[in-house]
């Protein structure tokens, strides 16, 4: 079993013209790309606690929870919440407040949570406070306002890094690429509702650490061969590339998609929405690395390519 | 490349040894005090517990700072016998202006405001504006003075907290104006929100000659005991820094609950001189702006201990003593920020983050033994190593674990084996093209090396970002991913070749298994 490899993804010899898809590939990202970006307009994102601000107390009852109840309760206490649920289990109930209004509602906020607490445990003895959040609205612009500014930075690091280390050609392909990944995942993000927090931020990131990670690894090879033949048509040489490297772009890209798997599945509400984003920015990174982001510089030109790297 | 020296041998052994005696500590429990025991802290989501974020209330920070400089301001004026009129005090731009009595006094007025002392450097500019003279407190000044407040309130946070017994409380600045308040295994914070939602700021004034209504130099304060306005003068005869200690006891007269309190020699002094001077007047106790009793004085009080009274019961007795000996927050502090984690979520929190590492780190392991053979085992012996190297790191500088935390080592262990395939790729191809095992494995490992550094350079580069920009859970992502691909670049480029590079010494293969 260790003298040899049990399963390849592909043969090594193994040529597929993915050149001839590339406008195919390119037409279906962008229409792709542009619903994602309709979609984050309408109906927009679901922003989690972190961003919109408000208060979330998850409760569990010693029995089933008696929503109507509960609601009475709460009523009772002049408090209105938005949202009364059940999430797992049959006792675990969710209570989510959007951030009051008015002038003082920082404080406001702050007092909501335990009021919350202090009618859900008067209602129902026994009731285990499981998590009570409060977020005020000064906090959580401030957080969003970090949160973009992380993405914005990190792309633009990711640019100078290529531009510095290969071509500009190289750098721009390869940030377009990013973008179209990074509008597709949040097309994702608003069709399946998952909470757009601070931890989707992280994996926004990830999923954009990764996927330039995937595509030098392409460039790397493509400008390898640049230099190595230096008279076949660029559009052969990307087909070449991709082939060459398809093995390991499959190979990681498994791997990963192993190693974020079982947080999907066993990770509980914090880390459930963070990896199925995460599977679903593997699966585009992936293939962004072959039908994308090596279409896009033959589109950059085959002149400016060759004549750069001659001179690097 | 293919030969390793016995030093770089020795070196990658002992690194991986170090990595292994620093993760002990997190297993075992300390034998001594004495010796230094560095572990990883659980995060709160996984610990259970609360986080509150407060901020430093600046408006208030600058309205007293506008009240003393008045006192200074008229003072001043007094003490050079100038003259003004129309003294205003104006909140909402931070600034007092006057006009001087006649035109002739108004250089030497002017003169004398800029001679004022500031508490911190350029805390405020003297300008003309209509023949008034204005002082304007500056922005940065006053931010500067908020981080000064926030360095006292840390202070006074912390002995407040350690008075209510909580265990292992961790607070911190952040920014200029807030605090980070960490408390572990506190489920109800309720009652810490309430003693730091209090500045404590206690004052002895007496009330205004007629206490019913507003007179210049008096502000109507809400007495709490009577449930009524009184008016009482704004000169402060002694306040609540001159405190030296306080305690909840039980009247003996009443047989209700009081505080007393203890004043140290200056503040005695200012207690005795304000009582002699003022028997059978009103001397009222302010605490934040609230008057909690305001009783006659009877006799001239000396000893520089006295006793309070306003309807207390056990719990708020020893609460106010509590805050009084803590001190005073030199500025109202307001939550903004509450988290708070239930112990058996948290529990549940740490079963589901190990289940996946162990199950992604299973399954990892599989696919590369299956995919890659014996590289593949050798890259999965690698893994343990980077698992072990992070976990050390993380002991090594305390750092805190959170659950999002554990994912990201998970991801790191994911992309770690990349850098093996990468190599095992090359290799392959270079058997490929005809090149004998040693070459060919050293070709792999050479030209890998570089595409591995591009690629982790850039995935370090977005979590460091993350790191910069993110907060709480968010930032312990970040942290273990960019330990994570410092470990991964030492495993990879070192460990799983030194394993190669020791296989195929021993072993000397016709053929490579790729």
């Amino acid at each position: 079993m260790l003298s040899r490899p049990l399963f390849r993804f592909v043969r090594d010899d193994q040529r597929i013209n993915f050149m001839r898809g590339r406008h195919m590939g390119l037409i279906v990202s962008a229409v792709l790309s542009i619903a994602s970006v309709i979609l984050f307009f309408q109906p927009g994102l679901k922003l989690g606690l972190d961003f919109r601000g408000g208060i979330i107390v998850e409760a569990q009852t010693p029995g089933p929870a008696d929503f109507g109840k509960l609601r009475a309760a709460l009523d009772h206490a002049g408090i209105h919440p938005d949202a009364v649920q059940a999430f797992g289990s049959p006792r675990d109930v969710r209570i989510s407040i959007n951030a009051p209004e008015g002038a003082d509602r920082e404080a406001q906020t702050q007092k909501l949570v335990d009021g919350v607490k202090n009618a859900i445990s008067a209602a129902e003895p026994g009731t285990q406070v499981l998590r009570a959040d409060a977020v005020g609205a000064s906090v959580s612009s401030e957080l969003f306002r970090d949160g973009l500014l992380a993405l914005g930075f990190s792309l633009a690091m990711i640019l100078v890094y290529i531009w510095v280390r290969f071509e500009r050609e190289f750098a721009i392909s390869a940030v377009v690429t990013l973008i179209l990944d990074l509008t597709k995942t949040i097309g994702f993000l608003a069709i399946t509702r998952f909470e757009f927090d601070l931890v989707m931020v992280a994996a926004l990131l990830t999923i954009l650490g990764y996927s330039t990670n995937d595509k030098v690894v392409v460039y790397d090879r493509i400008r390898e061969n640049l230099r190595k033949y230096r008279t076949m048509p660029l559009r052969e040489l990307l087909d070449l590339s991709i082939n060459e490297t398809l093995n390991r772009t499959l190979g990681t890209s498994m791997t990963v998609f192993l190693a974020a798997l079982p947080l999907a599945l066993f990770g509980g509400s914090t880390l459930t929405g963070f990896a199925t984003v995460m599977l679903f920015g593997i699966v585009v990174g992936t293939s962004s690395s072959i039908f994308i982001a090596a279409p896009l510089l033959l589109l950059m030109g085959e002149k400016r390519l060759r004549k750069e790297t001659d001179a690097g | 490349m293919m030969y390793y020296s016995r030093l770089r041998l020795l070196g990658v052994a002992g690194i991986c040894l170090i990595g292994v005696l620093l993760c002990l500590p997190n297993f075992l429990r300390s034998p001594a005090p004495s010796l230094p025991w560095r572990q990883i802290h659980l995060g709160l989501d996984l610990r259970g517990g609360s986080y509150l974020l407060l901020q430093l209330d600046l408006k208030s920070l600058e309205h007293d700072r506008l009240q003393s400089l008045q006192d200074q301001v008229r003072q001043t004026l007094l003490d050079h016998s100038l003259g003004y009129r129309d003294f205003v005090r104006d909140d909402a731009t931070a600034s007092l202006s006057f006009m001087p009595r006649s035109d002739a006094e108004r250089d030497a007025a002017f003169k004398a405001m800029q001679s004022l002392p500031p508490v911190v450097p350029n805390e405020f500019t003297t300008s003309e504006k209509d023949g008034r003279i204005v002082l304007t407190l500056q922005h940065e000044a006053m931010l500067a003075r908020a981080r000064e407040a926030v360095a006292q309130s840390i202070e006074i946070v912390r002995r407040r907290i350690d008075a209510t017994g909580a265990i292992d409380p961790s607070i911190a600045r952040e920014g200029d104006d807030r605090i980070v308040v960490e408390l572990p295994g506190v489920s109800d914070p309720e009652r810490i929100k309430s003693l730091l939602g209090t500045t404590a700021r206690l004052t002895f004034r007496l009330l205004a000659p007629n206490p019913s209504v507003a007179s210049p130099g008096s502000t109507m304060l809400e007495d709490e005991s009577m449930h009524t306005q009184v008016a009482v003068q704004d000169h402060v005869d002694v306040d609540g820094t001159d405190l030296t200690n306080a305690g909840a006891v039980i009247d003996q007269q009443s047989g209700g609950w009081a505080v007393t309190f203890q004043l140290n020699s200056a503040g005695a002094t200012a207690f005795a001189n304000v009582t002699r001077a003022n028997v059978g007047k009103r001397f009222a106790i302010v605490l934040d702006n609230k008057v909690i009793e305001a009783p006659n004085i009877i006799s001239p009080i000396t000893a520089g201990n006295g006793q309070i009274t306003g309807g207390f019961n056990a719990r708020s007795a020893s609460d106010l003593a509590l805050l009084l000996r803590a001190g005073a927050l030199p500025a109202p502090l307001s939550v903004v920020e509450q988290r708070t984690i239930g112990p058996s979520l948290g529990a549940a929190s740490i079963r589901a983050g190990i289940i996946s590492l162990l199950t992604g780190l299973l399954l990892v392991i599989v696919f590369m033994v299956l995919f890659y053979g014996r590289f593949g085992l050798y890259a999965d012996i690698a893994l343990f190593a980077n698992l072990i190297l992070m976990v050390g790191i993380l002991s090594l500088f305390q750092a805190t674990l959170t659950l999002p935390g554990m994912a990201g080592m998970l991801l790191t262990l994911g992309m770690a084996v990349d850098a093996n395939i990468l190599i095992n790729e090359r290799i392959r191809e270079e058997v490929k093209r005809g090149r004998g095992p040693l070459q060919a494995l050293q070709a792999g490992f050479d030209r890998a090396t570089g595409t591995i550094i591009d690629s982790n350079a850039t995935a370090f580069l977005a979590h460091v970002m993350l790191f910069v920009f993110g907060t709480g859970p968010v930032r312990n992502f970040a942290l273990t991913i960019t330990i994570g691909i410092v470990t991964t670049l030492f495993t990879t480029l070192l460990l799983s070749r030194l394993l190669v590079v020791r296989w195929y010494a021993l072993a000397r293969p016709k053929e490579l298994p790729v």
